[in-house]
């Protein structure tokens, strides 16, 4: 491994005062220079100027918007909760959002055809057929079951459903009947917003533990490395599978919740760290950070005010491409049943029901929550990439 | 170059050291033991097991003693007489279940990484040479896909797919008759014929990285001066690209052969399990959950001291191949 030279130059206390009227003049100078000829635009400007040419980059963030505004609204757009389940309705398929009936007659109000159920004539297994007979009209802020509304206050409204008797499936049913659309956002609540919180310890934790061991150098330093290097001998699959095991059954959700958010942190701060720890070398011998020195001003200012913004860039480029792996380990846990088990649910639980290839040949619907997990994914890689690209200074 | 090795090789030492005791406490985090997990399977068969019962059996299993006694005897045991202890679930010594289901593992995992190669060094030349043309959008695409789907669902979709193409969907390692058959040619092309699909899924996650790689170190390679002097020359453009340019791309690649041989042991545990591939995962999963403890310690031991090993093949690969790095490493 790669380590870059711990300098023995200037460290000491080395205090100089500069005349103050000396200094803010000059910086006053530089300013009004750049106002009257040139264009002035600061790092994240420039950033963000470059970030909107990636157009794969731009669509990403919209998407992922689109996701985090679907799981922050989860209940208000679901038309069923959690608990609601139709022992009448499992394993159904799929329903169709129609304008056209099956006489060819258009209605402005879209509709969806009732079910009826009947037995395959072989197998005798139970299937559903839409049945044009009966026709239910798809509403907008239908009263269904009561809420708490960003768990602020009570209400009934849903953003749409079908009029009674009628059931929306969207995206069908599960094994218990209960309705997949509604779950895959329900579930996104929680499959989304674990790497979010699992990558924000890691944050925190990485430029704390990595700024310290890149500032301070020496046996400090060593120490750390030590200990990062022992975590990341861990391979990272069996390390979650055998932490996962560890986590005691029958423990309430968010205590599950957190257990989770920690086990994925563990591994993902020592990246961070490195990252936070190779900046600091390479910058903390620049001559900008000497001058700051030899002015007098302190440690914590230095870092904060002439070290950080110098990295901070890159550290939330990697931030991000930290999260997709991230989802995909809660998905993984979650499938294996080691990570979230209901009555909460996430992507992964909801695909543990494709893990036998009978459902899957049977209810092939069953395989749409994975088209969520890879859309989420995909869409943090490509922002990710489109990040990196803008916050390299050097690119073009 | 051999004091660098000497240097690297006896930094691992203390690493493995603190690794071993990190996983002796792993293993002892699930609440209850082993005696307690056998006597509430125990109990479903109706069978009650009294705390006497329990108690003869945790101190016949050395269970009773103290968690730093039940390491140094292991690890007493492990350096004397190479014995990793006692797998409770198969009733057999460690190493025994190790040997039975190391043999299958590797060559899975042997055929995935050279599967991974095979499609990632040619597919990563190609997008290169034909920069933004369909193909290259065709390979990214799949490459992009590639990753962000979960290894385990692919599995499924596969299998599914086997299912309706073949009507089999190649579950396991062997078709039924012959799971236990003496090895024959027939054995042989049914476990081929069975591979395929566990081989695809391991090796995809690492392919479709290394095309990435490969495809950036190509590009870099191809706008150097020397590839402009070679066709000067008049050299043939199939030439040029095989002499030159790959041979420099190859180079990442090539170094993290230890790093990705690793990647593919660990990263076929959930695949198997999905798979039901008679190899280590499932096997290990098991005795994660059973506290199979000695097995399953054994096993992420195993698995720390590959990727610690696969680290230092590649750090001496890298500096073997960089000279950079090895005056770095002196200097500290």
């Amino acid at each position: 491994m790669a380590r870059s030279k711990n300098p023995n130059g200037i460290q000491g206390n080395v205090t100089m005062k500069i005349i103050p009227g000396l200094r803010k003049n000059r910086v006053q100078d530089v300013r009004s220079a750049a106002k009257q000829d040139v264009e002035y635009s600061s790092q994240w400007k420039l950033i963000y100027k470059r970030f909107k040419k990636h157009k794969l980059a731009r669509i990403s963030m919209i998407v992922l918007g689109l996701l985090y505004f679907g799981a922050i609204f989860a209940q208000f757009i679901a038309p069923y909760s959690l608990e609601s389940y139709d022992s009448k309705y499992v394993n159904a398929p799929p329903m169709t959002i129609r304008f056209v009936d099956a006489d060819g007659k258009f209605h402005i109000q879209p509709f969806v055809y009732g079910l009826k159920s009947a037995r395959d004539p072989e197998t005798m297994r139970k299937i559903f057929q839409s049945d044009p007979e009966v026709r239910y009209k798809l509403q907008l802020f239908v009263k269904a079951e009561p809420y708490k509304f960003l768990g602020l206050f009570k209400t009934d409204i849903h953003l749409f459903g079908v009029e009674q008797p009628g059931r929306l499936f969207m995206f069908g049913t599960d094994s218990m009947g209960r309705d997949l659309f509604s779950r895959i956002i329900l579930g996104s609540q929680i499959s989304l917003s674990i790497p979010l919180v699992g990558v924000g310890i890691s944050f925190v934790l990485g430029i704390l533990i990595g700024g310290v061991s890149g500032y301070f150098g020496g046996w400090l330093d060593s120490f750390i490395q030590r200990i990062i290097e022992i975590i990341r001998s861990f391979p990272t699959i069996p390390l979650w599978m055998a932490l996962s095991a560890a986590i005691p059954p029958r423990i309430p959700v968010v205590t599950m919740y957190f257990y989770i958010v920690i086990i994925l942190a563990l591994i993902g701060w020592t990246d961070l760290a490195r990252v936070v720890r190779g900046k600091f070398f390479s910058l903390k011998n620049e001559d900008y950070v000497l001058a700051a020195k030899i002015s007098g001003v302190s440690d914590s200012k230095i870092i904060v005010r002439h070290l950080l913004p110098g990295f901070l860039s890159y550290l939330i480029v990697a931030t991000t491409l930290a999260i997709p792996a991230m989802i995909l380990g809660e998905t993984t846990m979650s499938f294996l049943g080691l990570g979230i088990r209901s009555p909460a649910t996430s992507w992964g639980v909801l695909l543990q029901e494709a893990q036998k290839i009978e459902n899957v040949s049977l209810y092939p619907w069953k395989l749409i929550p994975l088209g969520s997990v890879i859309v989420a994914v995909m869409a943090f890689n490509f922002m990710g990439d489109g990040l990196r690209d803008a916050a390299d200074p050097y690119k073009r | 170059m051999l004091s660098y090795i000497v240097k690297r090789i006896v930094l691992v030492i203390p690493v493995v050291f603190f690794i071993s005791i990190v996983v002796f406490y792993i293993i002892q985090l699930p609440p209850g033991d082993y005696v307690s997990n056998y006597s509430a399977q125990m109990m479903k068969m109706g069978d009650v097991m009294t705390d006497a019962d329990k108690a003869e059996m945790r101190s016949a299993l050395g269970l009773d003693r103290p968690v730093y006694e039940q390491y140094a005897i292991w690890m007493k045991k492990i350096f004397t007489k190479g014995d990793f202890g006692f797998s409770f679930n198969y009733n057999k010594p460690v190493t025994e279940v190790i040997k039975q289901y190391m043999g299958l593992t590797l060559v899975v995992s042997l055929v995935s990484m050279f599967f991974q190669y095979l499609v990632a060094i040619p597919v990563g030349i190609y997008t290169a040479v034909k920069q933004y043309s369909i193909g290259d959008y065709v390979f990214s695409g799949i490459s992009f896909l590639g990753m962000a789907t979960p290894h385990f669902l692919l599995a499924i979709i596969l299998m599914f797919l086997s299912y309706t193409w073949f009507g089999d969907p190649l579950l396991g390692l062997f078709s039924q008759e012959y799971v236990n058959a003496p090895w024959s040619w027939d054995k042989v092309q049914d476990l081929a014929k069975h591979m395929v699909i566990p081989v695809i899924i391991i090796g995809l996650a690492g392919t479709a990285d290394m095309i990435r790689v490969m495809r950036g170190q190509m590009l870099d390679e191809l706008n150097k001066p020397y590839v402009l002097t070679a066709r000067a020359k008049g050299l043939s453009e199939g030439k040029i690209l095989l002499k030159y340019p790959t041979r420099a791309a190859m180079n990442p690649i090539v170094s993290t052969l230890g790093w990705s041989l690793t990647n593919i042991f660990t990263g076929s545990t959930i695949t198997a399990i999905v798979l039901n591939l008679q190899i280590q995962g499932p096997v290990m999963f098991n005795a994660l959950l059973g506290q199979d403890m000695y097995l399953a310690g054994t096993w992420l031991l195993f698995m720390a001291l590959l990727t610690v090993l696969g680290t230092l093949i590649s750090d001496i690969l890298l500096a073997w191949l960089d000279p950079k790095i090895r005056t770095e490493f002196r200097g500290t």
